[in-house]
């Protein structure tokens, strides 16, 4: 086999392992977006109305509504959970194996990004599948269509876990990033309320919103769902994506980045 | 050719020089790399494996430079850092293997060379352990094993005995001896002198610069190596003891 393969296939199969061994985590991963679509979502469908936008053609309670959104959570979360691992990789030296490794360095970057999308997508099937359980079921071929989605908004959220990670040099600063990367990009993006919903209250929340590549994710994925292409959100989730995973390799690159403040003996 | 060259390096943090012009030229056997902490060793070291970069200097590995030929200067070299980088909830086969697989190998060919590669150590029995159940020293063997198994031509470590008790500190300098009377090229960072055989090469780093490029019997002539060490670089502390 093509040691590029060889390389990739180890590097999921390990990641693919650890999750395995913590199973805490997995359960912690669904029980978030749960408790969103059973408590949050009960409580706010009789606040909130909704009309009838694309993709959907008929009216939808507001539990149908934020499915895509609590999937675009689960990979955000997802990506920055390995982007902590990341960061405690760096902190225990294995990232140093990982990068001696005689193959290209985006590649063994990329490959690790593949291992965090594959976890996350996983993730998400085992959440659409409760929530059928509770009697949200969506269009039968929008659980295979919204796959490629998956793999793309996976990546991008990803690679910014990968961005932050070369940024940030200690475990003790990841709480900043819940604060400052985390929630700002879960409210003030389409997972929770419409754009339509964002501009009644402020047309600056709506354009941030607009702006934010997790609501195209959001919608890139809800768009799946419904066996319909968002091409404008195919195309911003792309570019951000290949902005992220720009500067990610830049960061992680030797003789640009952080490397370079670190202190050796 | 020698498998590891290394001219005129230079690497500054900011305003400080960690490296100012470093140069020598590895002979296949085993060569220490002496000096007190802050000498420079793992700035050195970061620059071998190429975590850091500089434009100041060459490093050529097995005629690969590392420059220009990252990649095949990578391959040819194996390497134990200061810090165990093991996966502690996998066995040390699966270690073993995951390394192998980040070096293109697989299959048959990875079991064969892990195997192989931990026997050379004295660690075949220990493959189907988990590595969280050895104990630091063979935690060390395995990480030095693990470094052979892509057949490099240099084996860089990084004061691997840190942390470890006399016995084990022992089995491994001995083992990585044998390693290179076997025709490896070694290089092995310390500030203990005790790690050092009569008939090493040693190469003194001290402040970024090399004070000294010998044998080991020829630096020190007829006193203690430590003795010599101590006076080179000014060290007060005892330097046979085995504190970090």
């Amino acid at each position: 086999m093509n040691a590029w393969l060889v390389a990739m296939l180890a590097i999921v199969r390990r990641e693919a392992a650890r999750f395995v061994h913590q199973r805490s985590r997995f359960l912690a991963a669904l029980v978030r977006p749960l408790v969103w679509l059973v408590v949050f979502a009960a409580g706010f469908r009789a606040a909130l109305g909704m009309s009838i936008i694309p993709p959907y053609e008929t009216y939808i309670t507001y539990e149908v509504y934020i499915i895509p959104g609590l999937c675009g959570m689960i990979q955000l979360f997802n990506g920055m959970q390995s982007s902590l691992s990341l960061v405690y990789d760096q902190e225990m030296g294995s990232m140093r194996l990982l990068l001696t490794s005689p193959l290209p360095r985006w590649w063994l970057l990329l490959s690790k990004l593949l291992a965090g999308v594959a976890v996350s997508v996983l993730q998400v099937y085992v959440f659409l599948a409760v929530a059928a359980g509770f009697g949200i079921v969506l269009p039968g071929w929008g659980y295979v269509l919204v796959l490629p989605a998956l793999l793309l908004s996976g990546l991008m959220l990803g690679a910014l876990g990968l961005l932050i990670s070369s940024t940030i040099r200690q475990l003790e600063n990841f709480a900043g990033v819940m604060n400052f990367v985390i929630f700002p990009m879960f409210f003030l993006s389409t997972a929770l309320y419409p754009l339509w919903k964002m501009a009644e209250s402020s047309t600056l929340l709506r354009d941030i919103c607009a702006a934010n590549p997790f609501t195209h994710a959001v919608e890139l994925i809800r768009f799946a769902l419904y066996q319909r292409l968002n091409g404008w959100a195919l195309l911003w989730v792309a570019l951000a994506f290949a902005v992220f995973f720009g500067l990610a390799l830049l960061g992680y690159d030797p003789a640009h980045g952080m490397s370079r403040r670190r202190k050796g003996g | 050719m020698t498998a590891l060259d290394v001219s005129d390096l230079r690497y500054s943090y900011g305003p400080k020089r960690a490296l100012d012009g470093v140069s020598f030229a590895l002979r296949p056997g085993f060569t220490a790399l002496l000096g007190p902490n802050g000498a420079g060793k793992s700035t050195l070291f970061a620059l071998l494996t190429r975590l850091f970069v500089t434009r100041e200097g060459h490093i050529t590995v097995a005629g690969h430079d590392m420059a220009r030929e990252p990649r095949a200067a990578l391959s040819k070299i194996g390497v134990v850092f200061q810090q165990p980088t093991l996966d502690l909830d996998m066995s040390v086969m699966r270690n073993m293997r995951y390394f192998a697989a980040l070096h293109g190998i697989s299959g048959r060919e990875s079991g064969n060379r892990a195997e192989a590669a931990l026997a050379q150590l004295g660690m075949a029995e220990r493959a189907g352990e988990k590595a969280r159940s050895l104990n630091g020293g063979h935690r060390r063997r395995m990480e030095i094993a693990r470094a052979l198994i892509h057949r490099p031509e240099v084996l860089l470590l990084d004061e691997p005995t840190v942390g470890l008790d006399f016995e084990s500190r022992q089995a491994i300098v001995a083992h990585v001896h044998g390693l290179a009377a076997a025709g490896l090229t070694v290089l092995w960072a310390t500030h203990l002198v005790d790690e050092i055989a009569e008939g090493d090469d040693v190469v003194v780093l001290h402040r970024g610069r090399v004070l000294a490029h010998a044998p080991a019997a020829e630096l020190r002539g007829d006193r203690p190596l430590a003795e010599v060490f101590i006076e080179m670089t000014g060290q007060t502390r005892m330097a046979g003891e085995g504190q970090g």
